[in-house]
């Protein structure tokens, strides 16, 4: 017998600008079921939901392949306001909450229900009065429905932020037609108590015969109330199973997978590792970096390794060199070679030879406006004072000599531009990490921390950028530290690689240790990983 | 060839075209008018370096990110205080004069502007409108300052009632035009003909010449990179706020030795209201030099001035000419310099970062 999907996307594929993000995905979600979709990061969840909800991102850029049907019946949805007329609604992450109306306001805005007034009847429905006695009927309707005992009337804005997201549901819910509910990693935001009871709520929902699509990283959640998953992997569609056939351990070794792909040609190995050997030491380490923080961390990086970062975003792996680096308030201590950083110093870690490339390349890895040259030779000549020529008590700079190392950078990491004069703005992704690659390496560090190295950038100078940070790890001997969401990557070149989950150390694993102990440490399940609470 | 012109015309840009445009058509009316056009000329160029430096004291500000300084009135008064103090001492030398009165302004504008510089830190994303109002408020402040300094020079204070400062000084005993005499020449005839004020020009490129060798230095560069992208200057290790305090310091002492330039060109000091709006005419100058609320440059500040002031110079003897009813030009005056103001504040690209 066939099954009924209430929700039927099939082959799904879409591209950004020749980027191919969907390849081929189905989605079928039957009505009433909670039903899990998963992947890592980039693995095209957004784009998606982006597509099931016709938002403009998808249209703008040529729109999408693959067909979207809705009880069975073809359905086009190219605005938001169609997914809405589909009965399709969506629990935001970020609440899209008024905080100065009240819960009624706020589940009724848009939706207002009114009365004709001897205004509206001249100048038309827009002057009517609001029938709060009928709205607030509704609104309290929606809110035990969910099982939520708040006055309607309190204002939102000093709510509790479990109550915003619960407050966020009960308008979708109230919502007339109502039949898909999208909720996108709801419990991110929320305690542990809160999120036992948004599960309890989200079943609740699902058995008046409401479906919903759940997006977690959490495997655990998944387990508890979900009744199958989609699982996606690089855009592509890899599984679809009911959870009674399945297990914690199938779930996270779908969503890693083995990569075959190989990012980095093998080089000679010489070196000598050893636990003796420290180069940073990293001690009960905390940092209060917004959507990454860091809740106390302790590593020890051997000299000359290459030591990744892992975990998914938002658990405070970035958080860690933003830490070091002293850019973001942080407590603990990190101690170079034997030597405790002041992490209150800003520069401290420069100045003890860290260099750090960071995530954010175009917000704080380069001065847009400024040559390429200026670029490269900036941190060198202000920590180091190279690339300057005194003049009496003035301290002036050298351009004649940054300009010669400019053009030494631009030949070494093949940087493709017009010459040191061209703005760093006006480059490509690449190019414009091989700048920063450059900065940090003028400086002559004894630790590269590097983030996001590949982010953006395109396959080519992918493999050039990874290769690259092999070759000065083997031949020059230098510790690096590498910080990336893609687990490929961290796995092609480190040594070793620490997973971070909710701010604090999941489990060091090796390269080629099995995907599913990837995966459980991703999703933060922490089973035979001992003492490192 | 169109390309080369295309991108010639994007490095000038359309607002500077319309300005350099409107200056030469008011210069071409002015000859059928009856005017002379070379002393016209050249009380453009007095105009352009007795200005400039007020003007240049706009650079360092929007280098390090606070934006357009409309608060130079604070180092303006910094720069009267100064030159105040140099005729109440009467120092007779008027080169010593002056050097005594820059001194002094610009160690009481470098604290200001230190100060300054520390409130605009508290208040970052809105340092334009505050600045205004740091830059009005200042002036009233000074207002009462200005009436209640004890100074018993005759040159300095009402001759009757013995307390409180004119509205107006005469330098002419102490540093009164001691730039604009030196090396002076006239071109044609010594009547009529084009007066080049050397000296002052000189002092006003030499200025120039500093400052763009600080934003060359060390100091300078870090300030520069603070003002552009604070994010990239902190992973740098660089103090953003300490550059941004800089850079308001460096800007308010500029604005010091500006006024006293421009008292000694005018050979009157101005107290009280005059030094209002220079806030505002500095800010346009180097607007419609080029300049915008992230990036100046000097080259910003030289051109700016000259067209800014040029236009002032050459509008209002046009004016008086086309419109001789009385009160009209004065009008026309006050619409065409706000005029310039506006037009130039409204095509600055990009906003506040």
């Amino acid at each position: 017998m066939e099954t009924r999907y209430l929700l039927n996307m099939e082959n799904i594929s879409k591209e950004y600008y020749g980027n191919r993000v969907l390849k081929g995905v189905n989605l079928q979600v039957k009505p009433g079921e909670i039903h899990a979709l998963m992947g890592e990061n980039g693995a095209g969840k957004s784009t998606l939901m982006n597509i099931l909800f016709g938002m403009p991102v998808i249209h703008s850029t040529g729109g999408f392949e693959g067909t979207v049907e809705i009880d069975g019946k073809p359905a086009v949805i190219d605005a938001p306001h169609k997914a809405m007329d589909f009965g399709i609604g969506m629990v935001h992450q970020e609440f899209m909450l008024i905080p100065g109306f009240t819960v009624t306001e706020n589940i009724k805005v848009g939706r207002e229900i009114s009365k004709p007034t001897l205004l509206s009847r001249f100048l038309g429905r827009s002057l009517e009065t609001l029938d709060m006695d009928s709205m607030r009927r509704d609104a309290k309707k929606a809110l035990s429905d969910i099982g939520l005992n708040i006055e309607e009337y309190v204002k939102v804005a000093g709510l509790p932020i479990g109550y915003m997201q619960f407050v966020e549901i009960a308008r979708e819910i109230d919502k007339t037609g109502i039949k898909l509910l999208v909720f996108d990693e709801p419990t991110a935001v929320l305690t542990e108590s809160e999120a036992e009871r948004l599960l309890e709520i989200m079943k609740t929902i699902a058995s008046k015969g409401i479906a919903i699509i759940f997006i977690t990283h959490r495997l655990d959640e998944v387990m508890a109330v979900a009744d199958s998953l989609t699982v996606l992997r690089d855009g592509e569609f890899v599984a679809r199973k009911d959870i009674k056939d399945t297990s914690v351990v199938e779930i996270a070794e779908l969503m890693i997978g083995r990569k075959v792909e190989k990012l980095v040609d093998d080089q000679e190995d010489t070196r000598i590792l050893s636990d003796d050997d420290i180069a940073m030491s990293i001690k009960d380490f905390y940092v209060m970096m917004p959507g990454e923080m860091v809740k106390g961390i302790d590593l020890d990086i051997r000299k000359g390794e290459i030591f990744g970062i892992g975990g998914l975003a938002g658990q405070g792996k970035v958080g860690i060199p933003n830490g070091i680096m002293g850019l973001y308030e942080s407590e603990g201590t990190v101690k170079v070679f034997g030597e405790e950083l002041d992490l209150k110093k800003l520069g401290n870690a420069l100045e003890h030879g860290i260099a750090n490339v960071s995530e954010d390349r175009r917000g704080v890895g380069l001065l847009l406006d400024e040559s390429i040259e200026n670029n490269i030779v900036f941190t060198a000549m202000q920590i180091k004072e190279d690339f300057i020529k005194k003049i009496g008590p003035m301290k002036l700079f050298d351009s004649k000599k940054a300009k010669e190392h400019a053009l030494d950078m631009i030949k070494l990491l093949d940087i493709r531009c017009t010459g040191p004069k061209q703005t760093a703005g006006s480059l490509s992704g690449g190019n414009q990490q091989k700048v920063c690659l450059a900065r940090a390496l003028t400086i002559d560090p004894e630790i590269l921390i590097v983030s996001e190295p590949t982010r953006g950038i395109d396959i080519g100078a992918k493999k050039l950028v990874l290769e690259y940070l092999v070759k000065l790890n083997r031949e020059k001997g230098l510790t690096i530290i590498m910080v990336s969401s893609e687990l490929v990557e961290l796995r092609s070149l480190c040594d070793r690689i620490a997973i971070v989950s909710d701010g604090k150390l999941a489990k060091i694993l090796k390269p080629n240790d099995s995907d599913a102990e990837f995966g459980l440490a991703m999703a933060g399940l922490r089973k035979e990983s001992g003492g490192n609470e | 060839m169109s390309e080369r012109l295309k991108s010639i015309y994007d490095s000038i840009g359309l607002p500077r075209l319309i300005i350099v445009g409107f200056f030469l058509t008011l210069l071409a009316a002015a000859a059928p008018l009856g005017l002379n056009v070379s002393s016209l000329m050249g009380d453009a160029i007095r105009r352009w370096a007795m200005y400039g430096i007020l003007v240049l004291a706009m650079v360092p500000a929007v280098q390090s990110g606070i934006g357009l300084n409309f608060g130079i009135s604070l180092g303006i008064v910094a720069g009267l205080l100064g030159a105040t103090l140099a005729i109440e001492l009467g120092i007779g030398n008027p080169w010593l004069s002056i050097l005594f009165a820059m001194l002094v302004g610009l160690a009481i504008g470098s604290v200001f502007g230190i100060g300054y510089g520390m409130l605009l830190n508290r208040v970052k994303g809105s340092e334009m409108t505050v600045s205004t109002y740091v830059g009005f408020s200042v002036i009233a402040f000074m207002n009462m300052i200005w009436l209640s300094l004890p100074y018993k020079s005759g040159e300095l204070i009402w001759p009757l009632g013995g307390q409180g400062m004119r509205t107006t000084i005469s330098l002419e005993s102490s540093f009164g035009g001691v730039f604009n005499n030196f090396l002076a020449f006239t071109i044609g005839d010594p009547v009529t003909g084009l007066s080049i004020p050397t000296g002052l020009i000189l002092f006003f490129l030499l200025t120039c010449f500093l400052v763009g060798v600080f934003m060359k230095s060390k100091l300078g560069m870090a300030m520069s990179a603070a003002g552009s992208n604070p994010a990239f200057t902190r992973s740098s290790g660089i103090n953003v706020d300490k550059m941004r305090i800089l850079g308001t310091a460096v800007s308010t002492a500029l604005a010091s030795i500006g006024i006293i330039t421009y008292a000694q060109s005018y050979g009157f000091l101005q107290l009280y209201n005059a030094p209002l709006m220079m806030g505002f005419h500095s800010v346009a100058a180097v607007l419609i030099g080029g300049a915008s609320i992230n990036k100046a440059k000097i080259s910003h500040v030289i051109i700016g001035a000259f067209l800014f002031q040029g236009i002032l110079a050459v509008a209002l003897p046009v004016a008086n000419k086309v419109l001789p009813e009385g009160n009209l030009s004065d009008v026309i005056r006050i619409i065409i310099s706000n005029g310039i103001i506006l037009y130039a504040l409204s095509k600055t690209k990009g906003g506040s970062k």
